[in-house]
């Protein structure tokens, strides 16, 4: 990890780069050389279909795993800079990494293929399970099961908020955390519409953020 | 027939609108999305109860692949294959779009203070909604002491070690399984 400016200066990459940095320690030769060859569509293809059906429980550890130490298709700057990027536009993360990755590296065609990559398995897979859920849903163990599932889904989204969170909490200045708690009790605990909530939350978090850069 | 397909395209379009409208402020990723989810299928549309939902995010995160996959089992659930690609289309395409065009531009303004502004301040908001998607689907999952234990554990294990949470969803399983009503 970077000194503390260079943390602050990263903004959203903050809890990113926490993340990744936790997951980062095992077989990683530094500096990682720059992408030998530039990868075909094919490749591309390969890859983040790869990412997608070994990524259990989400696919951020994959494709760093993949792209970075695997692949070697970028050095672990690149990646953590390019998640930063991905993690501040809206919407799903890895899916915009890889559009942004495809298009870096073939363009139009690239960013298809990266995305479809990415995308098409799971796709299948949960339309099939989607069906059988349709079918046998209702039967009493697979609902225990899927009750355990949910439990430990929660714990695993809660495990990943707390990663997150624990950069803010260090923080001396108590506004960030109490923004992430105001943010919680409107759209979780009172089920606000998402929209009216952010609405104000976003511009008064970057207006506070603004005023003590 | 004409009135059921008539009611057919405006369940998709119902969903296309939605969905695309919700990408665009799940900050942080697709579960920053989830209580608008949530709020959209089953307290307004009611197309499902809080129990599918709740089997939905489960089915979600345990499948191999990245989260937004949720919205696929939704618009399957909804309205078929035609659902399943209209929800997945909207939620991505969007941002897909953004990414593409805007990727970039935005990079080589990493140094910009209003940047880095933009980026700290929407940190707090990622974490807030992350925490009140755990939050909503705790509501009905975390419903006695073993599958709160359950929340906890994961939660300590995902937080403390790099675990592949393959093995934290088959045990998960099995503890519920075995026991829990």
């Amino acid at each position: 990890m970077g000194g503390r400016n260079s943390d602050k200066a990263l903004g959203a990459a903050i809890a990113s780069g926490l993340i990744l940095a936790s997951m980062s320690d095992t077989a990683m030769p530094t500096p990682t050389p720059p992408a030998a060859h530039k990868p075909s569509l094919p490749d591309l293809f390969v890859a983040f279909a790869a990412i997608s059906v070994c990524g259990f429980g989400g696919v951020l550890a994959w494709s760093r795993r993949m792209l970075v130490e695997e692949r070697k298709w970028m050095t672990a700057e690149e990646f953590n800079d390019a998640y930063a990027l991905c993690q501040f536009l809206p919407g799903p993360n890895v899916v915009n990494l890889s559009v942004v990755f495809g298009r870096r590296i073939r363009g139009l065609p690239g960013a298809g293929v990266a995305l479809v990559g990415l995308i098409g398995p799971p796709f299948v897979i949960v339309t099939l399970i989607g069906l059988l859920y349709a079918r046998f849903g209702e039967i009493a163990a697979l609902q225990r099961m899927l009750l355990g599932v949910a439990a430990a889904a929660v714990g695993l989204v809660l495990g990943t908020c707390a990663k997150m969170a624990l950069p803010l909490l260090k923080d001396r200045f108590a506004i960030a955390p109490l923004i992430a708690l105001a943010t919680f009790v409107a759209v979780g605990v009172l089920r606000w519409p998402i929209y009216a909530a952010l609405a104000v939350l976003i511009p008064l978090s970057i207006a506070l953020a603004w005023a003590r850069r | 027939m004409g009135a059921a397909m008539k009611e057919g395209c405006g369940t998709l379009l119902s969903l296309a609108a939605h969905f695309a409208l919700m990408s665009l402020v799940a900050i942080g990723g697709a579960n920053s999305a989830v209580p608008e989810m949530h709020r959209l299928v089953v307290e307004v549309e009611r197309w499902m109860t809080d129990q599918q939902f709740t089997d939905m995010f489960a089915i979600a995160q345990a499948t191999p692949g990245p989260n937004v996959i949720i919205v696929t089992l939704i618009g399957y659930h909804v309205a078929g294959l035609a659902g399943a690609l209209v929800t997945t289309a909207a939620m991505c395409g969007p941002t897909c779009l953004l990414a593409f065009f805007v990727g970039d531009a935005w990079e080589r303004f990493k140094d910009a203070p209003w940047r880095a502004a933009i980026q700290r301040g929407l940190v707090p908001i990622s974490i807030g909604l992350i925490a009140a998607s755990a939050f909503v689907v705790a509501s009905v999952a975390a419903h006695n002491f073993v599958a709160i234990s359950l929340v906890l554990t994961a939660a300590l294990v995902s937080y403390a070690t790099r675990l592949n949470p393959l093995w934290i969803f088959v045990a998960a399983a099995l503890v519920g399984l075995a026991g829990l009503h």
